[in-house]
């Protein structure tokens, strides 16, 4: 794949027809330009630009991590940190057996607390819809969240999952990356999660950098070393 | 064109002003960038994609852009009061259009994209300075854009075809010719003539300002690298 | 109308060059200084004048006041708002004054009285009473016919007062610039004169004012981008198609 190379809006990738536009790429007759600041990836035929900023934007399917904003009648409102306000439904949550008359959604979930969902539904003339139904869903009561820009989110994965396991196993955490940019993290010490909190913000400013698994695992197990003693 | 003639202050007629470019300057902006042009300082945030309300003056299909050009009280030789012109309104219309056709407006409709330009010193050329701090203020936040829009302005002065007047060349120009392009796709973004040019002097100046214009965005572009090999991989 | 212009003709049926059919009607409004109505096609300017005494910018002491200003009022169009005049109204006006601002349409300096004292102010006040589409262009037109209907008081200046004497005269017009907005889709050609429905449809848009020695005294360009070549040519368009608009300016103001 070679070396990290950065690209900027409007500069031309490669050129011609055998081609394909990824993500962060537009066509222009024959000619691949890049839409935002990135690191440039080719991967077969696909030319993509891994974006170093940007907002999140929703797509079904993807697991987020969302703040309760506001309690209506038969729906929450979830802020998940991209241009739209997401909607959980209280059918969605009672699993189908929502009663108003006796299950009251300022209980279940207020103002304030965080979830963890899944996108159910999301297209241009309406704002994404949640579900809470499936493994790993729902409010969240222990652990931290960390925010990262969600463009570094695959930076934070590695290829092939190689960052976030390294994180997962030198940290002794259990982490939910929600591709909003907004993380869980659990684990056996509060001062595990920081260091994986710690450990985070340091590959969002370095993503563009080479060589960073291997600074990161330094970086973990130094950190390690040092709250065990 | 002479090419002996120089200027007041000391350039020739096709150079560009001292420009200092930095981007990602304020914390709370989802993009943000200051430009200097000689004299001239723009500051620009940009705010979004963020959702429009109310809804009904929001696009089914796109977001809409909403740009305040605004000059600060102090920014001019004689105080400006900060009630926005006439010359507000106009440039900052004329800013968001030159603007807007960079953006990939259709990925988020139903939003509003916020621009604000603050003018912090006027000496001539600061929509020109705006658009080119608009553009980096918009890659940093991280909208999608089409292309940088790099923008300068041209004149007339005292029968001479020059780049990127001042404000002391403005006032006596026979013409000032303010440009903008979309270099990758070559595409004009901004043109406005105030003053007189026959056809032949129009296409002259016409040339020189795109000139200016890709040197301006040479310096875009570098300033929006620099960003990232500034920060290098740290050994704790 | 894609498929119309490709084939070089619009859906009313006129030519890609070809204006609506351009009405003048002047001196309607007793109580201006001078007046004219311009419509172009089913779009209605109404331009007036009122000439005052006042005082001059402090830059230009031995000069009169030019100042335009335009309103977009709601009976035009369900699209004009009530309201102070927002940037199409504040675009319009400044558009037009730029054209006679530096063609220095009128001799301000003859309208001095007194330097940095008295000076005799022009007010260009431009009403766009109904819209079917390209309003800069009548705007410009009723402007300069408003300005050369425009009588004033006859007056000398003695030793810095100002004299009147009997009867009236016009004001001192030296130049009289008119402007050609065209409008293209983003592949296709120029049209000029876009009526509402190709100004609300055709992407891109640029006004360019010429005066009768064929100078370029303005352009702005509106909405959407151009290619280098394509403001040449649009340059060139206006350069030929103006002569057109001037006529109607020298026949009407006799």
């Amino acid at each position: 794949m070679g070396e990290r190379k950065i690209v900027l809006p409007g500069e031309l990738l490669v050129e011609g027809g055998e081609y394909q536009p990824g993500l962060n790429v537009f066509k222009y007759g024959e000619r691949l330009y890049a839409s935002k600041i990135g690191i440039l990836s080719i991967v077969k035929q696909t030319v993509s630009v891994i974006a170093l900023h940007g907002v999140y934007e929703p797509k079904v399917g993807d697991i987020v991590i969302g703040k309760v904003v506001d309690v209506g009648a038969f729906s929450w409102a979830v802020d998940i940190r991209s241009p739209y306000t997401a909607v959980l439904n209280a059918s969605d949550y009672f699993k189908g057996r929502f009663n108003p008359a006796k299950d009251s959604l300022i209980k279940a979930l207020k103002p304030g607390d965080m979830i963890i969902a899944q996108i159910a539904d999301f297209d241009r003339t309406k704002n994404p819809v949640l579900t809470v139904q499936g493994p790993g869903l729902g409010g969240i009561t222990k652990g931290i969240i960390v925010e990262l820009s969600p463009s570094k989110i695959p930076r934070l994965i590695g290829r092939k999952g190689s960052m976030i396991n390294l994180l997962k196993k030198e940290g002794r955490c259990q982490i939910t990356i929600g591709k909003n940019g907004l993380i869980h993290i659990v684990g056996e010490k509060p001062e595990y999660e920081e260091l994986v909190a710690q450990a985070i913000k340091k590959i969002e400013k370095e993503a563009h950098t080479t060589g960073l698994t291997d600074r990161i695992m330094k970086f973990m197990k130094k950190g390690r070393e040092l709250s065990v003693s | 064109m002479s090419a002996e003639f120089v200027r007041v202050d000391g350039r020739l007629p096709d150079q560009l002003r001292p420009i200092r470019m930095v981007v990602g300057v304020l914390d709370r902006a989802d993009g943000s960038a200051y430009v200097e042009q000689g004299n001239t300082k723009v500051l620009v945030a940009v705010y979004g994609p963020r959702e429009l309300h109310p809804r009904h003056q929001a696009s089914p299909d796109s977001a809409m852009v909403r740009c305040r050009y605004h000059m600060a009280p102090f920014s001019t030789k004689e105080r400006k009061t900060p009630a926005p012109s006439r010359r507000e309104i106009e440039l900052s219309k004329v800013i968001k259009d030159a603007i807007s056709q960079a953006i990939f407006l259709e990925n988020f409709p139903r939003t509003s994209i916020d621009i604000f330009i603050e003018v912090l010193e006027a000496d001539g050329g600061t929509r020109c300075a705006s658009i080119n701090a608009c553009s980096l203020a918009l890659a940093n936040a991280g909208i999608p854009l089409r292309d940088l829009v790099s923008s300068v302005a041209v004149g007339k002065y005292k029968g001479h075809i020059i780049l990127d007047l001042n404000d002391e060349e403005d006032e006596v120009a026979e013409a000032d010719m303010p440009i903008a392009i979309m270099p990758s796709l070559n595409r004009i973004t901004l043109l406005q003539v105030n003053g007189v040019l026959t056809e032949e002097e129009f296409k002259q100046a016409f040339n020189l300002a795109i000139k200016g214009c890709m040197e301006i965005n040479r310096i875009q572009r570098e300033t929006l690298r620099s960003v990232y090999s500034s920060i290098k991989g740290e050994e704790d | 109308m894609m498929d119309l212009l490709s084939k070089n003709s619009r859906i009313d049926g006129r030519g890609l060059l070809d204006y609506r059919e351009i009405k003048v009607e002047k001196g309607l409004i007793g109580r201006a200084a001078g007046s004219a109505q311009v419509s172009i096609g089913s779009t209605k300017v109404l331009a007036g004048v009122k000439v005052e005494l006042g005082e001059p910018f402090p830059d230009a002491p031995d000069k009169g006041v030019l100042t335009v200003n335009a309103e977009l009022v709601p009976l035009a169009s369900p699209a004009f708002e009530p309201g102070p005049p927002d940037e199409n109204a504040v675009e319009l006006a400044r558009i037009v004054d730029r054209a006679l601002r530096e063609t220095e349409a009128i001799d301000l300096k003859m309208l001095c009285i007194e330097p940095g004292k008295k000076v005799f102010v022009v007010f260009v006040d431009i009403y766009v009473l109904d819209y079917d589409g390209n309003f800069i262009d009548a705007s410009s037109l009723a402007s300069i016919l408003a300005l050369l209907n425009t009588k004033i008081r006859s007056f000398r200046v003695e030793e810095g007062k100002l004299k009147y004497e009997d009867g009236y005269m016009p004001l001192p017009i030296r130049h009289t610039p008119v402007t050609v907005t065209l409008a293209k889709p983003d592949n296709g050609p120029f049209i000029v004169d876009p009526n509402l429905e190709e100004e609300l449809s055709l992407g891109n848009r640029i006004s360019i004012s010429i005066d009768e020695l064929g100078r370029i005294c303005g352009i702005q360009k509106l909405e959407g981008s151009l290619s280098i070549d394509e403001v040449f040519k649009a340059v060139s368009i206006a350069k030929n198609i103006a002569p057109k608009l001037i006529e109607i300016v020298k026949r009407e103001a006799v």
